[in-house]
């Protein structure tokens, strides 16, 4: 979990309903190659409750997560 | 003959095994889960279907059956979701039934007996779901359906503390529990925990972003575990909150919880010894819930005491 994880996509899910977030994140996901990194920005609250498990559900990992005002950056690596 | 004239005799000729013609009372016939209605000579059956899970072959054969037996053409799904195929005449019962057990399908009860469990989806399915409600309700379908008691007797298992089966309202529920440990040098303080947490179980020290857990508002649902991007939230143990004494009806009361954390092999033991504790001290007529606030709590916490020492202490009670 260092700051040198580079991400090979960004999505930016602020604003995003539940489980829509999550869709366009399995989306994006599904046009990487396994081992690269999708970075997303999700809200506090319901989505950063739903989201991360569902990644995790799905086998993904999570590398890094950053908390900024109100909102978090999350870092995917693909299965 | 207007089946919707209403009828209130008590007692029918019934001809159950094909060859003996006899009168039946009408509360014999509920203890095999024919159900008399309004109508004459209708009866409402009630089919057993623990945790309300039926194979979608099962449900096809049972529409035949139903669309060939319910005079008026319908069914109910009961509160404790089972089905009932309702409108059927007393004479075709035997055949019912034997349309039935080709299929593997037995009828219900009513009165004073163990009841088919009630469940939700359980771990199987349900991404909340903790523990695996639909195999405990067919144990206990299996294993205590039909135990007479001294009034009817309710159990149901909620998956997780959602409690969808409102183990709140049972003679006896269980509901799923996990007990949450954090693994601090696999933390990287990034807080999601404290985010999920909805009971304000989990506060992240300001510094470094590491839960801090407050055990006390901890209802064990499990959503810290879920979340956690590096696992350092994992389940200590799983297993089930015992809450006793709840039902519905015209004088509602609380089941309250009696122990937490049992496991799952010792939930056939909980009801042996609970039923036990009931017929015991329980009168005709009583629901476990009036027995136990008659009698008190500690009588049934002695009676269960080694049972319950395979998960941890909790007293809840009026």
């Amino acid at each position: 979990m260092s700051e040198e994880i580079k991400a090979d996509a960004e999505l930016d899910l602020r604003g995003v309903m539940c489980p829509i977030n999550f869709v366009k994140t399995k989306l994006k996901l599904e046009m990487l190659d396994a081992g690269q990194v999708l970075e997303i920005v999700l809200d506090s609250g319901e989505p950063i409750q739903n989201v991360p498990k569902s990644i995790k559900d799905e086998g993904h990992t999570i590398v890094d997560v950053k908390k900024e005002d109100g909102y978090f950056r999350l870092k995917i690596e693909k299965s | 003959m207007d089946r919707f004239i209403e009828d209130k005799s008590h007692k029918v000729d019934v001809n159950i095994d094909g060859t003996t013609e006899k009168k039946i009372d009408f509360n014999d016939l509920k203890t095999g889960g024919f159900i008399k209605q309004r109508q004459k000579d209708l009866f409402t059956v009630r089919l057993r279907c623990p945790g309300g899970r039926m194979t979608t072959k099962n449900l096809i054969e049972v529409s035949k059956i139903a669309d060939e037996y319910s005079l008026e053409g319908v069914v109910h799904f009961s509160y404790r979701q089972s089905l009932e195929i309702l409108y059927v005449n007393y004479k075709e019962f035997s055949k019912i039934v034997e349309k039935l057990a080709e299929i593997g399908m037995k009828v219900a009860s009513c009165g004073p007996r163990v009841r088919v469990p009630t469940a939700c989806g359980g771990c199987e399915y349900n991404p909340n779901g903790l523990t695996d409600t639909q195999g405990l309700a067919r144990m206990v379908d299996e294993k205590f359906f039909g135990t007479p008691t001294h009034h009817k007797f309710k159990i149901s298992f909620s998956g997780c503390p959602l409690d969808c089966s409102r183990t709140r309202e049972m003679d006896l529920g269980f509901q799923g529990v996990v007990d949450p440990v954090w693994d601090e040098p696999s933390c990287t303080g990034c807080t999601i925990c404290s985010e999920v947490c909805k009971e304000d179980a989990i506060e992240a020290d300001p510094d470094t972003g590491k839960p801090i857990f407050k055990e006390e508002n901890c209802i064990y649902c499990g959503d810290c575990i879920r979340a956690c991007p590096t696992g350092s939230w994992t389940a200590k143990r799983t297993g089930h909150i015992i809450r006793i004494g709840g039902k519905h009806g015209r004088h509602p009361l609380e089941a309250f919880a009696q122990a937490n954390f049992i496991p799952d092999e010792k939930v056939p033991e909980v009801i042996e010894k609970t039923i036990e504790w009931y017929l015991a001290n329980g009168i005709r007529g009583e629901r476990i819930g009036f027995t136990i606030r008659r009698v008190g709590y500690d009588s049934y916490q002695e009676h269960m005491k080694e049972t319950f020492e395979s998960g941890s202490p909790v007293r809840e009670e009026i």
